[in-house]
């Protein structure tokens, strides 16, 4: 699904990633953790085409092309997704049609007709029922007036409606509240499929409880420094991170 | 990778679909503007003789009078005696009495224009006026607007066939001697549209007027007149295009409206004069007057307008509240891109009782354009419980436009209460990203969300209006975004 390979990545010329590597199989589950500032959200920029930034080395290839050649909106049609960790406000435009441009965009890519609009209401209104949000929500702005855990489960709509390949999580258990937690949890869990890959950002074991991830690794001063299964998780949520930098300072 | 700022202001590189030129054989006038001018141009329409003696009045006041300058926009003084003051398709004597006799390139030039006179293709539900350069070619729809006794005609056939109208209003909302454009107006004003709604009727369908410039080195200077007599309805729309020259031409319109009590007067235009090219090169001097006296108790008038077009624009759209409880509203969606300036709003004038006033503006600048706010609000000391609601907002498209806001406020009764609310945004490189990663292309953000920003003009538009409004704004922005 998607192959990182030695990725440098810097912002302006400070270097903020500093040789990534990782490979993600379909159906696999990937937590990143990190200290604030490690390059978690760089990492997610980089993979959804976000500009600002320079690849100085390395590669990230995806279903077997080069990624960072794409444009951002053909990375969104060719099933990259990311859930932003501060989804931005679109005044003026309605979630629905915003799902709709969306959903539209991508089906166009792919050669389908356009969405019949009373299935495209079936779609969204279950999605909706999923995630337990009220269908106000729907026709009003895109995160407008939302509370932050209102808009990070708004990320979560989208992506069930857009049915994503690739989906780059970004610290979106953060901002939830338990209930919430769960409900979201229970929407990502609903979406896994032997196709379908996840990258998850995020700073709480609390999330890994709900979504059990394959992998679990550790991004500290742009690099992956540890990697492990979903017990790595629990130490570092016992022990911190300092263990591993002092680690990867004496190393 | 998603549009930076750079590529943004890239983007703006917009196609003018109306920028055709009709070749035509004309009676143009040569330039230059004098008495004499007038007075050919009185005896060319065949106008009665109080016609000619209120043009001449106004062109020597106009002579005393000097081009104002304190608006926000910047261009060269225009030289008055480099214009033709008339210029039209030559035909039969005494006009065309059926469209078989309309030239048909002309006939081909408004059916490219989307706008067919044509008997089986004509807008179901439409009547249309088509103003040529300096004269109304066609007027759809006479015979059914007549049966219900709505005069829909062009200003020119009104001189003539309804003087005492003529004489009663022409120039009773907008005095010759309101301001310099409007002075000249009435001086060598050529056609535009005249309607009266006879007292409690209900205007069958929509009425319209295609304005097109066509002819090279003339000004436009139309005149229009609607009357809505006691307790009548009427909709009106206005559209405008102009051929792609590299020399600036001038259109200097005045519009009256008068409102009688419990009337209603709804006018909708969508502007798209020719902008100039991408490097401020030609386009249309829009120098409109327009306003509207709410004379009755009751009565309402409601401007509803999408400015796209014009190198500059210079237009206030206003209201005289005179009757009690009458309202007046003014919603506006003014766009320029590239170099077009814009200096435009309104002015509320409330004088009666309880009168209310609405004022919804939606500028939006992108490329190096300049797009400018001015508003009125006065309510004078009889006009008790007057009230009035402005909200005026600003979006950036890029970082080299400007956006301005000018609101006026006097008020002269305490009673009286008065809110503005204005912003101003920009379209953020993060919302682009955002709706990228959703899979739509920069330009499909942009214009989606240029949309979004104006929605509560759009809904005051007439159905057809506002899906062109729509796509004219996404075309108008074609280029903005990388
Ligand atoms: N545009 C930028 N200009 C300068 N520095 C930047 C820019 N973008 C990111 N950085 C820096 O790069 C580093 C990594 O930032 P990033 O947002 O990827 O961290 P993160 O791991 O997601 O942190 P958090 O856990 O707080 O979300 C930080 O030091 C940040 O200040
Ligand atoms: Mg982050």
């Amino acid at each position: 699904m998607l192959s990182i390979k030695n990725l440098h990545v810097s912002v302006g010329d400070k270097p903020i990633l500093k040789g990534i590597n990782l490979e993600i199989k379909p159906g696999e589950i990937h937590a990143i953790m990190g200290p604030n500032g490690s390059g978690k959200s760089t990492l997610s920029h980089i993979l959804s085409g976000k500009s600002g930034y320079t690849v100085t080395e390395g590669s990230a290839t995806y279903q077997g092309k080069d990624l960072l050649e794409m444009p951002p909106e053909i990375r969104a049609r060719e099933g990259v997704f990311l859930a932003f960790q501060y989804p931005v406000e679109i005044p003026g435009v309605s979630n629905v049609y915003l799902l709709k441009a969306a959903l539209n965009s991508i089906r166009k890519h792919h050669g389908q007709s356009e969405v019949d609009a009373m299935d495209f209401l079936t779609l969204v209104k279950g999605k909706v029922r999923l995630l337990e949000m009220d269908e106000k929500f729907l026709y009003r702005a895109v995160n407008e007036g939302f509370s932050g855990g209102e808009k990070k489960r708004n990320e979560i709509l989208q992506m069930a409606i857009l049915e994503p390949k690739l989906c780059i999580l970004d610290e979106t258990d953060s901002g939830l509240d338990i209930d919430a937690l769960k409900i979201v949890s229970e929407g990502v869990n609903s979406l896994r499929s032997p196709d379908r890959s996840f990258v998850m950002v995020t700073h709480y074991q609390r999330l890994l409880d709900y979504i059990k991830p394959d992998f679990v690794h550790v991004l500290a001063n742009g690099q992956i420094v540890k990697s492990g299964g979903a017990e790595l998780a629990l130490e570092l949520e016992e022990k911190g991170y300092s263990w591993l930098e002092d680690a990867e300072a004496s190393a | 990778m998603s549009a930076s700022t750079q590529e943004i202001n890239n983007l703006i590189n917009q196609e003018y679909k109306q920028g055709f030129v009709t070749e035509l054989e004309t009676n143009t006038f040569l330039p230059g503007l004098d008495e004499e001018v007038i007075h050919k141009l009185s005896k060319i329409k065949n106008e009665p003789e109080f016609m000619l003696e209120y043009r001449l009045k106004a062109f020597r006041h106009w002579q005393t009078m000097k081009s104002p300058e304190w608006a926000f926009v910047n261009f060269d003084p225009i030289d008055y005696q480099s214009i033709s003051y008339y210029s039209a398709p030559k035909r039969k004597e005494d006009g065309p009495k059926s469209l078989d006799e309309i030239d048909p390139q002309i006939l081909e030039a408004y059916k490219k224009l989307g706008i067919p006179l044509d008997e089986q293709e004509r807008l179901a539900g439409v009547a249309v006026d088509a103003v040529f350069d300096s004269v109304s070619v066609a007027t759809t729809f006479k015979g059914k607007l007549k049966d219900a006794g709505v005069i829909f005609c062009p200003i020119s056939e009104a001189l003539r066939e309804h003087p005492e109208l003529i004489k009663e209003y022409l120039g009773s909302v907008v005095p010759i001697t309101d301001n310099y454009f409007a002075a000249l107006n009435a001086a060598v004003f050529t056609d535009g549209s005249f309607v009266y709604i006879p007292k409690g009727v209900r205007c069958p369908m929509e009425l319209s007027t295609y304005f097109r410039i066509n002819a090279a080195n003339t000004g436009q200077f139309e005149r229009t007149l609607i009357i809505a007599d006691e307790g009548s309805h009427v909709s009106y729309l206005e559209g405008c295009t102009a051929p792609m020259r590299d020399e600036n031409q001038l259109h200097a319109a005045v519009v009256e409206l008068v409102a009688m009590k419990d009337a209603v007067i709804k006018y909708s235009t969508v502007q798209n004069w020719y902008p100039g090219d991408k490097n401020g090169l030609g386009g249309i001097y829009n120098f409109v007057t327009k306003r509207a006296d709410c004379r009755g108790e009751n009565s309402k008038v409601s401007w509803t307008q999408v400015e796209t077009g014009s190198a500059i624009t210079w237009k206030y759209p206003s209201c005289v509240l005179t009757g009690d409880n009458s309202v007046g509203e003014f919603y506006s969606v003014a766009l320029t891109n590239n170099y077009q300036q814009a200096d435009t709003g309104t002015k509320m004038i409330h004088i009666g009782k309880n009168t209310r006033s609405t004022i919804v503006s939606k500028g939006i600048s992108a490329g190096k354009a300049q797009n400018t706010y001015r508003g009125l609000v006065k309510v004078l000391k009889s006009a008790e419980n007057a009230r009035n609601y402005t909200q005026c907002d600003s979006l950036l498209v890029g970082d080299q436009c400007g956006a301005h806001t000018f609101p006026y406020i006097e008020v002269k009764q305490p009673s009286a209460q008065v809110e503005h609310e204005a912003t101003t945004s920009k379209i953020s490189e993060d919302q682009l990203f955002f709706c990228q990663q959703r899979g739509l292309s920069a330009e499909d953000a942009v214009s989606m969300i240029v949309n979004g920003f104006c929605k509560e003009v759009f809904k005051e538009l007439p159905m057809e209006f506002a899906v062109e409004a729509q796509a004219l704004l996404g075309l108008s922005l074609e280029g903005s975004v990388g």
